[in-house]
């Protein structure tokens, strides 16, 4: 089984100084495409190759950075790649280490991403408590730029790019990627109104593609070797291999990197070594703290972009929250929801308000004070928050969990309003 | 007053955006770094330097978690209370960790080495329960091992 994108990763070491990281095949993919490659080209490589962006949406990479305007309908002026190394999903543990172990193959990536768009200004737009991937990402970053690999006319090639890495000031809605360019311009990290995509007016209003770090991680193996390959590595039509995690109480927490399209079981059972003895699976969110829960009959689904839609939820960023049998299912959700509560950006008024009321309601259920309408009130407020409904994804994604819940623990929540109390704590 | 090496070194950075006000985080930052948090005064001196009010500043100040508008300790403890480590008991580590400070969420302990601030996801999840003091991580946290951790930072 081929690891591409964990290859390089040694945990608990030092990761890959540029001349260890060039032994292994380093900067060869992006030599290649300065050299004989036109932007174009790159482009159509990563459209063929099927990639989609890891950070939670699966939206296609080589299309987003095709409405990037070129040639003669590009704008003057400076353009924009943006990685976003923002990671702050709940659950989520898979961007940090690919920056930490390997973050030569992110910055060769994003060298490689932006002289797809012929961006002339790269940005790592990183999360501001992960002060070890800062230290790797600047000394990486401070190499390349020594080898010729950034800066004026890189390897020779007519290309110049600049690099910086950004550290967030920390808020969860800066992963939003127009909230981001906002903070990146200096402002209050609150979302933008689309249209204008940020492809053709993003970061102080010029054409800006923002990608996953996951995703940029990928585009050099893809250059090196080809698209073809790239689709063999998956079990299912969309290609490559997927950073998995699991967390909870199972034997072996931790992360793998699998053929896309592992089931959930296998990831759960194998890799993550089952359930710890006493304790029963009784859900699991796939990808992150903003997705509908799976349950036991989902277990065979495959773990990609397609097939958990199909059953009522999303890939998100492919690290899974494992609910055990001890484990309240009312508290799990106003866990999840205090969070986002208290992340919301405040910009709408159907988030801002609502998402702190439906965390006061599954509070007031969760202590034993809840009533029998509570519950339609949640229900109702899972549509009144559902997407198109307010400005940005983070409230429909606040309530994916809860909805879920609703559907699958329903029998839960009735309990703590019957018994006027958590039915966990008594035990 | 800013010292020269905070200028200086808000004005290297200035180099890489194209308007000056995309700054107002980043110097923040800065500031922070060499002063723990920042202050009243500090706001106002970050405004002069960006040549805007500081009520601006003080706006983009307050909507980030990692700017600090009240003083804090000499170490800054960050303990996830997202998801995964509330599943793995971090309310119990949490408490004897509080007990043992005797410094709730948001409070720094009376001889001014720590704060103790709650936090999102800290991207460890794996490790569950976590918290970072400072810079560095720390997992699979138990009572006995908070212990050991509190003794390593004066
Ligand atoms: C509330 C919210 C938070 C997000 N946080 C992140 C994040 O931390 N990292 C990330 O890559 N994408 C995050 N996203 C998704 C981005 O908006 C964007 O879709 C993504 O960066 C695009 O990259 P990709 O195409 O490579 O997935 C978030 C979205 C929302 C609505
Ligand atoms: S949905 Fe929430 S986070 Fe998004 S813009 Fe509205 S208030 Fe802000
Ligand atoms: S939930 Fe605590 S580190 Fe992720």
């Amino acid at each position: 089984m081929e690891t591409p994108l964990t290859g390089n990763i040694r945990p608990d070491r030092e990761p890959p100084s540029l001349k260890e990281y060039e032994k292994s095949g380093g900067y060869r993919a992006l030599a290649r495409v300065v050299s004989g490659l036109a932007p174009a080209e790159v482009t159509a490589i990563v459209k063929d190759s099927t990639l989609m962006g890891r950070g939670g949406a699966g939206f296609p990479t080589g299309l987003k950075w095709s409405f990037v305007p070129m040639g003669v309908d590009a704008p003057p002026g400076p353009r924009y790649l943006v990685a976003n190394a923002d990671e702050m999903e709940p659950g989520t543990f898979k961007d940090r280490v690919l920056m930490e172990g390997d973050p030569h193959q992110l910055v060769e990536g994003m060298i490689i991403s932006a002289y797809a768009i012929q961006a002339t200004t790269a940005f790592i737009f990183l999360r501001a408590d992960y002060d070890l991937a800062e230290k790797r990402l600047k000394r990486a970053v401070a190499e390349a730029y020594e080898a010729g690999y950034l800066g004026k006319n890189i390897m020779r090639s007519a290309y110049s790019l600049e690099m910086y890495v950004h550290v967030s000031a920390g808020r969860y809605i800066c992963g939003e990627e127009t909230a981001l360019l906002n903070s990146l311009e200096g402002k209050r990290a609150i979302p933008r109104a689309r249209p204008p995509f940020p492809q053709v007016s993003g970061l102080f209003g010029k054409p800006t593609v923002v990608d996953n770090v996951e995703t940029l991680c990928n585009v050099p193996h893809i250059l090196a070797n080809g698209a073809e390959w790239y689709k063999s590595l998956s079990l299912t039509a969309i290609g490559g291999t997927k950073m998995y995690g699991v967390s909870g109480r199972v034997n072996r927490p931790g992360w793998w990197e699998l053929p896309m399209g592992t089931t959930v079981r296998e990831i759960v059972e194998v890799h993550a070594g089952g359930m710890r003895p006493g304790y029963a699976l009784r859900g699991l969110l796939p990808g992150g703290a903003s997705t509908d829960f799976l349950v036991e009959q989902h277990l065979d689904t495959p773990m990609d972009f397609t097939s958990i839609p199909k059953v009522g939820s999303r890939m998100g960023t492919g690290t899974m929250i494992i609910l055990d049998g001890k484990t309240c299912p009312v508290a799990f959700v106003l866990n999840l929801l205090k969070f986002f509560a208290h992340e919301s950006c405040g910009w709408c008024t159907p988030c801002r308000e609502g998402l702190p009321w439906v965390a006061r309601i599954v509070k007031a259920i969760e202590e034993g004070q809840g009533e029998a309408r509570d519950l339609s009130v949640l229900e109702e407020h899972c549509v009144a928050l559902a997407p198109g409904r307010t400005f940005c994804a983070l409230a429909p994604g606040a309530v994916e969990p809860l909805q879920s819940a609703l559907k699958y623990f329903r029998e839960d929540f009735e309990r703590h309003i019957k018994e006027r109390g958590c039915p966990w704590r008594a035990a | 007053m800013l010292s020269d090496k905070e200028r200086e070194e808000i004005e290297a950075e200035m180099a890489r955006y194209p308007h000056k006000r995309a700054m107002v985080p980043e110097a923040l930052r800065i500031v922070q770094t060499h002063r723990g948090w920042i202050s009243d005064e500090s706001v106002r001196d970050v405004a002069e330097l960006m040549g805007m009010s500081a009520e601006e500043i003080d706006t983009i100040a307050s909507s980030y978690n990692m700017i600090f508008r009240r003083p804090v300790g000499r170490h800054v403890i960050l303990f996830c209370d997202n998801v995964s480590c509330w599943i793995m008991r971090s309310d119990a580590v949490r408490d004897h960790l509080v007990k043992r400070l005797a410094a709730g969420p948001g409070e720094t302990t009376k001889d001014g080495r720590y704060t103790v601030l709650p936090s999102a996801c800290l991207g460890d999840c794996h490790h569950a329960p976590v918290m970072m003091v400072d810079d560095e991580m720390h997992g699979n946290l138990t009572p006995e091992k908070i212990d050991r951790i509190l003794e390593r930072y004066t």
